[in-house]
């Protein structure tokens, strides 16, 4: 395999472009989703049938569109047409497809499904789809690193290394508005500055979150697993700006498919040159590594995570010092969630000035959600920041499954908070959510109709919370468990008022006495659940006695 | 079946003895080999890599992906994430729960199937979403999981 020089990348990519197209492009989407949906037997019966026909068809194994509910997806191109998407493809489906479409150039109506082009708009208009994270998934086959070229795949690596400035490039991060994806929505420029300026000289290290714990949220195995080669050119662009020879991709172990396509792609970058000693010829050095989660939420948290990258018990400790300044080995470390680093590459080459255009007010760029529930069509979409939660659940996601009212909506998990149906007209961003008292969250969207009930729900959460709370503080180990006792005695209908009083009192030693995020945000659902909805709880109150 | 075999013992630490902090993954692939970490297979390996059994019970009994027991011949997981929960996946356990006789967590007596309840994996739009072993079942119904399960264990 050649090692690239800025040079020799382009050369590759224009011969990439310049290759004679196949008469039909069959693109079969292959994720841990598509794969539980049943797609394996589809492309295998794809390949037979083009194979015995002997057609002229290239059959590309894809990442995930994102339209989960319609599973497994095949996407047909033929030469000159738009492309088509057919849904719910089962292997005999998928026989007849090749046949019509393929051999016979006649659409079957029958399998014909929406598209996301459908649903996107050229220019990130609220309300609409609009991909920059997503831009690859469902599109370029993951494991091949000649498709990640040829959609413009390592030139913002090449530009960076080959004229720009690390301060350049921190100034396009900051035009760009970029706000970490992890969902606390810290400026990504501040961390780059500040880790790039702690101990110059020194070994640093750039950590990327790929512990995705939101239990109902898998925008970044989409990414990673869609799109590997994104996050990859994103960690060593931040590597080479900090001043780190070494990245580290923390990955949780229930995601095989996302840690198989990430080692690929390692492996694939290292024999290009772009990854290894002496990248792309500018004598810039630095490597990455896989480390596996093990099933522990709050390693979300980045000291937590940095801990269990030590081999220890991820227990999360008092910040300062930030990682920066004492992060990994004590080393000065910057820590990244997948979605952020795949923002990067297309700002760089894009510059920040488009990128902060797009999106309101101090919320910029696009956010990727995960909306799942009692919703129509569930799956992953990318939305300009501004779009409103009711754009989001009725236009694009096609209202309730149900049919029924939507009641509420969650975003950000277990802490994160409900937001009542007449709230919906609420634009996303990290502001208007945080007023509302719930977050933004790294993506996880639940949409609840009205059979749903909001005290069964927040108690499902704080279980989860409970259950994950390290145990090394105070307030989130006993104010939880105290919590959830108190609920669970309301959800028996023993509860009294002075039980609700008791509940925000917790609450509130949570929220101001944690150690980390995990247990200030873990009282978020049962508090919003209140907020709005206060009657399902007062009506499972005994009535006080009298005194 | 705990017996430690020492070859596998041997290549697993040589992979990862000079590496810093590699407990995790050490573990991680000692679990690959036995389905759980088995004490004396986890005391071996703390010698090989020099370190005490108290540190790996430590980090093994705070992460919920290591099993300190045999899981079973089966193992059955019904995927707990929010969409499944909103979708039904409380009834699904409470079903397996009451054909298997023994609660999530537990392994059947005849050791031949482990019930568990995970953390979301990822597969939303599938939901309610239940595995066994490797085999992935969408959109499952209460009424149908018994049989949906049976059809796909190992010689149950």
């Amino acid at each position: 395999m050649p090692k690239f020089t800025p040079s020799e990348l382009d050369a590759h990519k224009a011969k990439l472009l310049a290759a004679p197209a196949k008469k039909a492009v069959i693109k079969v989407g292959l994720n841990t989703c598509g794969d539980a949906a049943g797609a394996q037997p589809v492309m295998a019966a794809i390949k037979e049938e083009v194979q015995k026909a002997g057609l002229d068809a290239q059959i590309v194994k894809t990442g995930c569109s994102g339209m989960c509910a319609l599973e497994p997806l095949v996407e047909v191109t033929t030469a000159g047409a738009a492309p088509v998407q057919y849904g719910r493809v089962t292997a005999e489906a998928a026989r007849e497809i090749v046949e019509k479409h393929i051999k016979g150039g006649r659409v079957v109506d029958a399998y014909k499904v929406p598209s996301v082009g459908d649903m996107s708009s050229e220019k990130p208009v609220p309300g609409k789809q609009y991909r920059i994270v997503l831009r690859n998934c469902g599109v370029i086959d993951p494991e091949s690193l000649d498709e990640y070229i040829a959609r413009d795949g390592y030139q913002a690596l090449k530009q960076v290394l080959s004229g720009m400035t690390p301060e350049q490039v921190i100034a396009e991060l900051e035009t760009s508005g970029l706000r970490g994806r992890g969902g606390a929505g810290f400026p990504t420029f501040m961390k780059w500055k500040l880790t790039r300026a702690s101990r110059p000289g020194e070994q640093k290290y750039i950590i990327c979150n790929g512990d995705e714990g939101d239990p109902g949220a898998y925008m970044d195995r989409s990414v990673l697993e869609g799109d590997p080669h994104a996050v990859i050119e994103g960690m060593i662009i931040g590597g080479w700006v900090i001043g780190a020879s070494q990245g580290i991709f923390y990955i949780r172990a229930e995601y095989p498919l996302a840690i198989e396509r990430i080692e690929k792609a390692i492996k694939q970058a290292r024999a290009n040159g772009l990854l290894g000693k002496n990248i792309l010829g500018t004598g810039f050095d630095f490597d990455l590594e896989v480390r596996l989660g093990a099933g522990a939420f709050v390693c979300g948290e980045e000291t937590a995570l940095i801990a269990s990258i030590e081999g220890l018990r991820g227990t999360p400790r008092p910040r300062p010092p930030y990682p920066a300044q004492k992060g990994l080995w004590d080393q000065p470390s910057m820590v990244n969630n997948v979605e952020t680093l795949a923002n990067i590459g297309q700002i760089v080459l894009r510059g920040g000035a488009w990128f902060g255009a797009i999106g309101v007010g101090r919320s910029k760029g696009t956010k990727v959600f995960a909306v799942t529930g009692k919703v129509k069509v569930s799956g992953l979409i990318e939305i300009p920041m501004g779009t409103t939660l009711r754009q989001v659940v009725m236009d694009i996601c096609g209202g309730t499954s149900s049919g029924k009212p939507v009641k509420a909506m969650q975003t950000g998990g277990p802490s994160g908070g409900l937001i009542p149906a007449s709230l919906l007209d609420t634009p996303i961003t990290y502001e208007d959510l945080g007023k509302l008292g719930s977050i933004m969250g790294s993506g996880g969207m639940i949409v609840m109709d009205e059979s749903d009930n909001t005290v069964e729900l927040s108690r499902f959460y704080l279980d989860f919370s409970v259950d994950e709370s390290c145990g090394k503080c105070a307030p989130c180990r006993i104010g939880g468990t105290q919590m959830l006792r108190t609920i669970d005695k309301i959800v028996e209908r023993k509860g009294t008022a002075a039980d609700i009083a008791k509940i925000r009192k917790i609450a509130l030693t949570m929220q101001r006495g944690s150690l980390c995020a995990l247990g200030q945000t873990t009282p978020n659902p049962v508090l919003s659940a209140l907020r709005y909805f206060e009657s399902e709880w007062t009506e499972r109150l005994v009535p006080a006695t009298k005194k | 079946m705990a017996a430690a075999a020492p070859g596998d013992l041997a290549l697993i630490a040589k992979r990862w003895k000079d590496k810093r902090g590699s407990l995790i993954m050490a573990l991680h692939d000692l679990q690959g080999r036995f389905g759980y970490v088995p004490r004396d297979a986890a005391q071996e390996l703390g010698k090989q890599l020099n370190v005490p059994l108290a540190r790996i019970y430590e980090v093994i009994t705070f992460y919920n992906y290591f099993k300190l027991e045999a899981p079973g011949k089966n193992i059955i997981s019904v995927c707990m994430g929010t969409a499944c929960y909103l979708k039904g996946a409380p009834e699904i356990v409470a079903k397996l729960s009451e054909k298997l006789g023994v609660k999530a967590g537990e392994t059947t007596p005849d050791k031949q199937f482990h019930l568990q309840q995970v953390r979301c994996i990822g597969c939303c739009g599938l939901a309610p979403v239940v595995t066994v072993n490797e085999k992935v079942l969408a959109k499952v119904k209460a009424a149908d999981v018994v049989d949906q399960v049976y059809a796909c264990a190992k010689g149950a």
